[in-house]
């Protein structure tokens, strides 16, 4: 029994828990089971890695893990259920900037050692995806948590920048790979960092979970080939479960939204938003006061409530599920329409919903809950937009035509809870929003709310 | 033990279909967390970043960057795992995901 014999079979055990851990993950009931024990995988890989021979620097390595501990659990901890989705990104931009840190390491320590291909192409690439990887989730991030602006940033030659950037990094990679001087593998490095901020900037926020989803198993894929560089099995194999895992949610993702990876990721949504705003006409929308509403809804015999993106943001889920109480009390059923993709991620508003408490059977699916609309006396949509907009069904030059829709418009009177009078994250116009029976209340979904269910309960 | 270049290939193939093939009949639901916890298990870079600071030697230039990649490496598996963890903790004690067949 060699010295290596305990941290390789430490390493392979780990490497099955994950592979149950992601197995039991899929499926509701497991679910929490699995990321257990994959937690429990991660825990024993760490410690065959302690076991290896010839490690040293004990106490810095634990000083470090400590560092690294203390703000990845408060944060975990402390985050709101609705900020979830940029926290993710946040943690995926570490993992890409400890692939890249680490091949940086092997590639200034080890590389004058051999230049063999295949040692040379794992760091490169390790370099390259961690990077992007790094500055793409942290861009994710600032737009999610509201840093900088959630609109498509554009600048001319977008495209033929970012393949400029592309051209850049490949050749100053085989450049750093020939030459003798160590420091040129900072210049790939820096470009890849720079197609990082380049390739997320362009997309809009209503995109950013496909951009966090594609991200994600890039950052699999940088641990897999870091994975190569250090001939580590469980990085190879946790890493690529990740990548391709990760690439295949990105296509049901995708799926889910009807729209094409191809177009989220070189934007051209939103490419014609001149002719996209042709739809209203000269049509006006309607107001109602937050009174005229808790009247209408309060002598309801049925209520739908439609929960989007715009309820996440403005965290009213508690808000939400007092008024449904409120409204309960006086006899009026009340359901929830929850969209797939509604929210920020698909499955986003489930786990928000189910924060506050609202019972588990009042969440219908599409399917289910779409013929209930026409027995529905209101149907309340709060903060939702594409996931209710006709066009949909209907317009066949709409970007979203053909996305299975929430049928909000069946109901006999709509009320729409809204920011302002704008068009949604995809920037189309929503004829819903015109109807003669669809009226609008402006406001913060909050306040909004909030008004409602004291004015409910003041009848 | 050690395998080539060759060997790591054929684990990396494999591993794609491994991936591939478990979660394949993910209901929507459960995107969200899945992904979340895809992200506790890439990092798995962590293990790199141990075993680059701990064969640093008298290198001060890898013992920071080793240093480094520790404590990224750190953040992505604690808090990746600890958020999965409260977002599954919603799914527990609710009736099973088909409620609507017993209607």
């Amino acid at each position: 029994m060699n010295a290596a014999t305990v941290p390789e079979a430490a390493f392979l055990i780990a490497s099955l828990l994950f592979i149950f851990g992601l197995k039991r993950l899929s499926s509701p009931r497991s679910a929490r089971s699995g990321n257990q024990l994959a937690a429990i995988g991660m825990a024993l890989a760490l410690g065959g890695a302690f076991l290896l021979p010839n490690m040293g620097h004990f106490g810095w390595i634990l000083l470090a893990i400590l560092i690294g501990t203390v703000p990845g659990w408060l944060l975990a901890k402390r985050v709101k259920m609705t900020a979830m989705p940029q926290m993710v990104s946040l943690f995926n931009g570490m993992g890409g900037a400890c692939a890249l840190f680490i091949s940086l390491g092997e590639w200034l320590g080890g590389v004058s050692a051999g230049r063999d291909l295949g040692r040379v192409l794992p760091m490169l690439l390790g370099i390259v995806f961690g990077s992007i990887s790094f500055t793409g989730s942290l861009v994710a991030f600032a737009k999610l948590q509201g840093l900088i602006s959630e609109k498509p940033h554009r600048w001319p030659w977008q495209k033929t920048g970012n393949a400029l950037l592309a051209a850049v990094i490949l050749a100053s990679s085989a450049a750093a790979a020939s030459s003798q001087n160590e420091i040129w593998i900072l210049l790939p490095a820096a470009a890849a960092l720079l197609l990082g901020v380049a390739q997320v900037l362009p997309i809009g926020g209503a995109d950013m979970p496909v951009v966090i989803s594609v991200l994600n198993s890039c950052t699999g894929l940088a641990a897999a080939v870091t994975g190569f560089a250090m001939h580590n099995m469980s990085m190879i194999i946790a890493g690529t479960l990740v990548g391709a895992a990760g690439s295949l949610l990105t296509v049901l993702m995708c799926q889910a939204m009807n729209r094409s990876l191809a177009r989220v990721i070189f934007g051209s949504f939103g490419l014609a938003p001149a002719g996209a705003a042709a739809a209203p006409g000269d049509q006006s929308m309607r107001e109602i006061a937050a009174a005229e509403c808790a009247i209408m809804m309060a002598y309801a015999r049925k209520v739908i409530i439609v929960p989007g993106y715009g309820l996440a943001v403005a965290q009213a889920q508690h808000l939400v599920h007092e008024l449904d109480q409120a409204l309960e009390k006086r006899g009026v059923e009340v359901k929830y329409a929850v969209h797939p993709v509604a929210g920020r991620m698909p499955g986003h508003m489930n786990v928000l919903l189910a924060e506050a408490n609202v019972p588990y059977p009042k969440l219908l699916d599409m399917e289910e809950i779409n013929p209930e609309f026409d027995q529905a006396d209101v149907a309340l949509i709060i903060g939702a937009n594409d996931v209710v907009n006709p066009a949909a069904r209907t317009d066949v030059a709409s970007p979203i035509y053909g996305m299975p829709i929430l049928n909000a418009d069946k109901a006999k009177n709509v009320v729409v809870i809204k920011r302002g009078s704008g068009a949604g994250f995809a920037g189309i116009e929503n004829a819903l929003f015109y109807n003669p029976k669809t009226r609008m209340l402006f406001g913060d979904a909050k306040k909004a709310l909030q008004d409602l269910v004291t004015e409910v309960k003041a009848l | 033990m050690s395998v080539g270049t060759l060997g790591m290939i054929y684990i990396f193939i494999l591993a794609i279909f491994t991936g591939v093939e478990v979660i394949s009949r993910v209901p929507t639901i459960l995107h969200t967390p899945l992904m979340s916890g895809a992200n506790a298990i890439h990092g798995i870079v962590l293990i790199g970043g141990v075993i680059l600071l701990g064969t640093a030697g008298q290198s001060k230039v890898l013992c920071v960057l080793g240093f480094i990649a520790v404590i990224l490496g750190t953040l992505n598996v604690v808090g990746g795992f600890v958020v999965t963890d409260r977002m599954l903790e919603m799914f527990k004690a609710k009736p099973p995901a088909k409620t609507s067949q017993d209607k």
